[in-house]
């Protein structure tokens, strides 16, 4: 991992080092190296059907910060992320990880990225630990939680051997979230993760997203819930005036 | 813990892919069933000589053979787009390359090596000389891992359009001709008792370059498909 030492992390990342003898390329360190970085959107625009859904968008996101972004449907947010996620170009702008465009740090970006979009990727015909263990290795990286504990955390104790395809709309999409145990990334960017998801799912969700950003992570979420996040710094981007 | 690095990422898209494909089997059967239906068909269609259909063998096996490979092509990303695994795969930090090449191998183990192995069979059940079996088996073995990768740049790019199946073979059947051409003329040059060595060279060749080109082209059409 690139470690910059004259870029100093900030005082939200800084909060997680607490022993000063880290030896410089411990994961300890590559990973407050990418807790470092930032996010930057500058003067996006996205074109849909001949329709503009936002232009000179800027955005920055900072480590230990939550963005959420809000609109009515069909205003651009499912596109939003997907540009920043790096999977559609922009029809003008550039996104920035760190100081550099995206395109030029992809693989980089890539180790410090987690994307649970509408479509979350989970295999109908693998049990849920199958399910996470493949992303774990597709993943690499540090890897956090083994799959087993961060299903128990997502209250999926139980189904673990069970195919996906049997369990509900809700319990598929908390075994995508559970993705966001099993490997440490700093940036998360969620698409309506709670959907379909009961009253003690919502809060589940809160509390992981409050205990990323408390540890200097990054998150981007939209969402039409209401989503309680105190003790959060919380920024709002609003699309579609 | 499975490898973190590009490698075991690779391993572990094989293995999940292969055990999708077993919990999944009609996916693979029907393919395979084609192969064997339209193989046996041909006597009763152009009569039982036994002259007339050991001429036509090479070319009858060979064209199925194509025939059953294209049918099977969809599988290998349709399910992961519309699941999204591929976007997962895309925004993986893994080169995209290598993933798309496990995934290639993982559905010709599926529905290329079947066809290996039955190839033989087929052709002996249209009086096809057992001198010429030993080059059917190296001709496909040769030839139908290019069609999976030449299959999987045309699945690249029309994963995307509902109803891509025209488009997919209007994609993929010009670039098929030459493994057609070469595999076929390979079979029947063995059957005649002439040299194979000039068409199994040209189709290596053949697997050499979809080998190391395919899996770049693939992954920048699913780039495209996904943005």
């Amino acid at each position: 991992m690139l470690w910059r030492p004259g870029r100093r992390p900030t005082p939200a990342a800084a909060g997680i080092v607490a022993d000063e003898a880290i030896v410089d390329d411990s994961p300890e360190i590559a990973a407050l190296a990418q807790r470092a970085s930032r996010l930057e959107a500058r003067a996006l625009e996205c074109v849909r059907n001949d329709r503009v859904l936002f232009r000179d968008l800027d955005a920055a996101l900072e480590p230990g910060q939550v963005l959420q972004v809000e609109g009515p449907n069909g205003c651009g947010k499912t596109s939003l992320l997907r540009i920043l996620c790096g999977l559609s170009l922009p029809g003008a702008g550039e996104v920035y990880w760190g100081d550099a465009p995206l395109p030029e740090v992809r693989t980089e970006y890539y180790e410090a990225l987690a994307y649970i979009g509408h479509r979350h990727g989970v295999k109908g015909e693998l049990t849920p630990i199958e399910n996470l263990r493949f992303h774990r290795a597709l993943a690499g990286g540090t890897p956090d939680r083994v799959p087993g504990d961060a299903l128990v955390h997502l209250g999926l104790e139980g189904f673990e051997d069970v195919p996906c395809r049997t369990l509900s709309e809700g319990q598929r999409r908390r075994v995508a979230l559970a993705r966001l145990l099993t490997t440490r990334r700093p940036l998360w960017i969620l698409d309506e993760p709670l959907t379909a998801l009961d009253r003690s799912g919502v809060a589940v969700v809160e509390g992981l997203i409050r205990d990323h950003a408390r540890s200097g992570g990054m998150v981007m979420i939209t969402t039409h819930q209401a989503i309680r996040l105190e003790g959060c710094v919380l920024g709002r981007l609003r699309l579609g005036g | 813990m499975s490898g973190t690095g590009p490698l075991g990422a690779a391993g572990a898209l094989l293995r999940r892919d292969l055990t999708l494909f077993f919990r999944h089997r009609s996916e693979i059967i029907n393919p395979l069933l084609f192969f064997i239906i339209v193989v046996t068909l041909v006597p009763l269609g152009v009569g039982p000589e036994a002259a007339t259909l050991r001429a036509m063998a090479p070319g009858v096996v060979w064209v199925a053979a194509l025939l059953a490979a294209m049918l099977s092509l969809e599988g290998i990303f349709r399910s992961d787009f519309d699941d999204g695994s591929l976007e997962q795969l895309v925004i993986s930090p893994q080169p995209l390359a290598l993933l798309v090449l496990a995934k290639v191998f993982a559905h010709w183990l599926v529905s290329g090596l079947p066809l290996v192995v039955l190839g033989p069979v087929l052709g002996a059940s249209l009086f096809l000389p057992n001198r010429a079996m030993g080059t059917m088996v190296v001709s496909l073995l040769l030839g139908t891992p290019v069609l999976s990768l030449i299959g999987a740049i045309g699945v690249a790019l029309t994963v995307g359009v509902r109803r891509g199946g025209v488009l997919l073979s209007l994609l993929v059947l010009p670039l098929y001709v030459p493994v057609l051409i070469f595999g076929a003329s390979a079979v029947s040059s063995a059957a005649a008792g002439l040299p194979v060595a000039g068409p199994l060279a040209l189709l290596g060749a053949l697997l050499v370059l979809a080998l190391t080109l395919a899996p770049l082209g693939a992954a920048v059409a699913l780039r495209i498909s996904l943005g």
